[in-house]
């Protein structure tokens, strides 16, 4: 049985100002949950207080509870750099290491830390790369500068790096926004495989695509979770009326 | 239709005035090039490489070790002040917060403006009057101090300028603030780095000043980092300034090699380090 989360009592701050409100959510693990919801409603605030990348930001602050298999990576003894280890991230435009090649990139997390010899890490690398639907594509030039890669690539690249470290969630923050249909619907074919060994968490703007690809989704508006529940009954019978404006497209 | 044709021409007159600032940019430098080149290469044959001064009167002789002490002094003071320069610079970019970084990187400013002459000074005063004589260490010590801003300020801006995107990428895999500092912003920035660097030591190695209060000038070799020491910079200048024809042209030559000395290393390091970064 794969980890979910439990968001309990959630809130968060760019320095006084308050974006996130009593967030309580449970994402289950082994399914795709998706985070909708309309710019600046604060989707990716809520994604970054998942793996503890909120604080990174200078005046970032996070009160509330995250719970990982019993454990809360808010509690105090807990220490951040294990937590992002275990959960894994995804950005919104295409980050790979400039300075790496294609393989040192799929390999620069599990370098962190686990040391393994050549070998080790160049059977690492196609792993993680053949799970993020690369490596038919990369084989041959391993070695080439990441930046080489298209757009798409680089972010399937970005989930490899992700993947390589072996997370046991997997956090995504509209990974297919920089990209065309053919990477997107790659992508997307990608996350239907991820779902059986990670849990994976989705942010997107795109409603047909969270109509795709995720077993669960919750609609996030000013700073609160406004409805969650099966992706099915938020498209067809949401409960709130926010919901169904914003799927509807009265606003957002 | 008429705007068009305003519109066209003022572009064609800002681009013309733009071209020929960069062209009165680089005059200078091609003719400084040009005469050192010229007139330089007049006195360099083999002996210039391998001997020492001749005494006034006779002809000939070199500046091997004037080479040789340019050479140890500019190490020198690198190794004094890269370690500082850089850490200073990764302060301010990744470690520094609010008032003391903004004092640090004021009195960085400062120190950069100093006339060297001053630095020279200083130094006189700290080492060389405390040593009891005139040093290479106390030439490499003014040179390094010199350096130093130039190496933090230019360090500083090369890894301000590594997109916050990488530095979150890192610390997204798990990897600490400091394994993030030296694995990803430090290699990113690298090649920014070493350029800084290399400006650096080029302006050490020009220096002229504060070299004659501290290192003088030795007409031998140099018998210890204790002990007075010969430097290009300084050959240059007595050389110069001197009444003998063959001296100024031997000027030229030490000109010469200190232009090709600095281009050289200047080459160097770049391709080192696009080699590093093609990997
Ligand atoms: N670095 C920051 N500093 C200060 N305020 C921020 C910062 N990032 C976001 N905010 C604010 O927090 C709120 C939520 O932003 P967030 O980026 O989480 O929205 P989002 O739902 O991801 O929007 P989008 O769909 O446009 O990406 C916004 O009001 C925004 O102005
Ligand atoms: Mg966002």
């Amino acid at each position: 049985m794969l980890h979910g989360m439990k968001v309990r009592d959630l809130n968060a701050w760019y320095n006084d100002n308050h974006v996130l409100k009593n967030i309580n959510l449970h994402l289950m693990g082994g399914k795709i949950t998706a985070l909708i919801g309309p710019s600046g409603c604060g989707k990716s605030t809520f994604i970054r207080c998942l793996n503890r990348m909120h604080e990174v930001i200078r005046g970032g602050r996070v009160r509330g509870e995250v719970w990982l298999e019993g454990e809360n990576i808010y509690g105090r003894r807990v220490d951040a750099v294990m937590i992002r280890r275990r959960i894994g991230m995804v950005f919104q435009k295409p980050n790979p290491f400039p300075t790496m090649s294609i393989l040192e990139n799929a390999v620069s997390g599990v370098c962190l830390h686990e040391s393994l010899n050549t070998n080790g890490l160049a059977e690492r690398a196609e792993e993680a790369l053949r799970q993020a639907a690369l490596w038919e594509e990369v084989k041959y030039r391993l070695d080439d500068p990441a930046v080489s890669l298209s757009g798409g690539q680089q972010q399937r690249l970005c989930i490899a790096r992700a993947l390589a470290v072996k997370p046991e969630v997997l956090l995504m923050d509209e990974p297919c926004s920089a990209l065309d249909p053919a990477s997107t619907l790659r992508i997307e074919e990608l996350m239907a495989e991820l779902k059986k060994t990670y849990t994976v968490i989705i942010v997107t703007h795109n409603m047909q695509q969270a109509a795709r690809v995720a077993d669960h989704t919750a609609f996030v508006y000013q700073g609160e979770v406004v409805e969650d529940g099966p992706t099915s009954e938020i498209f067809t019978a949401p409960k709130d009326p926010r919901t169904e404006g914003y799927i509807t497209g009265r606003f957002g | 239709m008429d705007r068009m044709y305003l519109r066209r021409a003022r572009n064609l007159v800002m681009s013309v005035m733009c071209m020929a600032s960069a062209v009165v940019v680089i005059i200078p430098l091609v003719m400084i090039l040009f005469y050192v080149a010229a007139d330089g290469l007049r006195a360099i044959n083999w002996g210039f490489f391998t001997n020492l001064p001749k005494p006034v009167g006779e002809t000939g002789g070199g500046m091997a070790n004037a080479i040789a002490g340019t050479f140890t002094m500019v190490t020198l003071a690198t190794g004094l002040s890269l370690p500082v320069g850089l850490m200073a610079g990764i302060y301010l970019s990744e470690f520094g917060r609010g008032r003391l970084r903004e004092a640090v990187r004021f009195l960085t400013d400062v120190l950069n403006g100093v006339p060297s002459i001053i630095t020279g000074i200083f130094v006189y005063v700290l080492v060389v009057v405390a040593m009891g004589r005139y040093s290479a260490l106390a030439g490499s010590v003014a040179l390094g101090i010199i350096m130093i801003p130039i190496i933090t300020r230019s360090t500083e801006e090369m890894l301000r300028m590594v997109p916050k995107s990488l530095r979150e990428a890192s610390l997204a895999l798990g990897a600490t603030e400091q394994q993030t500092v030296v694995k990803i912003v430090l290699r990113s920035a690298s090649g920014g780095i070493v350029t800084g660097v290399m400006l650096a030591v080029a302006r050490a190695a020009g220096e002229t000043a504060p070299v004659l209060f501290t290192a003088l000038n030795n007409r031998y070799w140099n018998q210890g980092l204790d002990q007075p020491i010969a430097s290009l910079a300084v050959f240059i200048y007595t050389y110069g300034i001197s009444p003998f024809e063959d001296w100024h042209s031997q000027a030229w030559g030490a000109a010469l090699v200190l232009v090709v000395m600095v281009l050289f290393l200047n080459i160097t390091a770049r391709l080192v380090v696009r080699a590093r970064q093609g990997r």
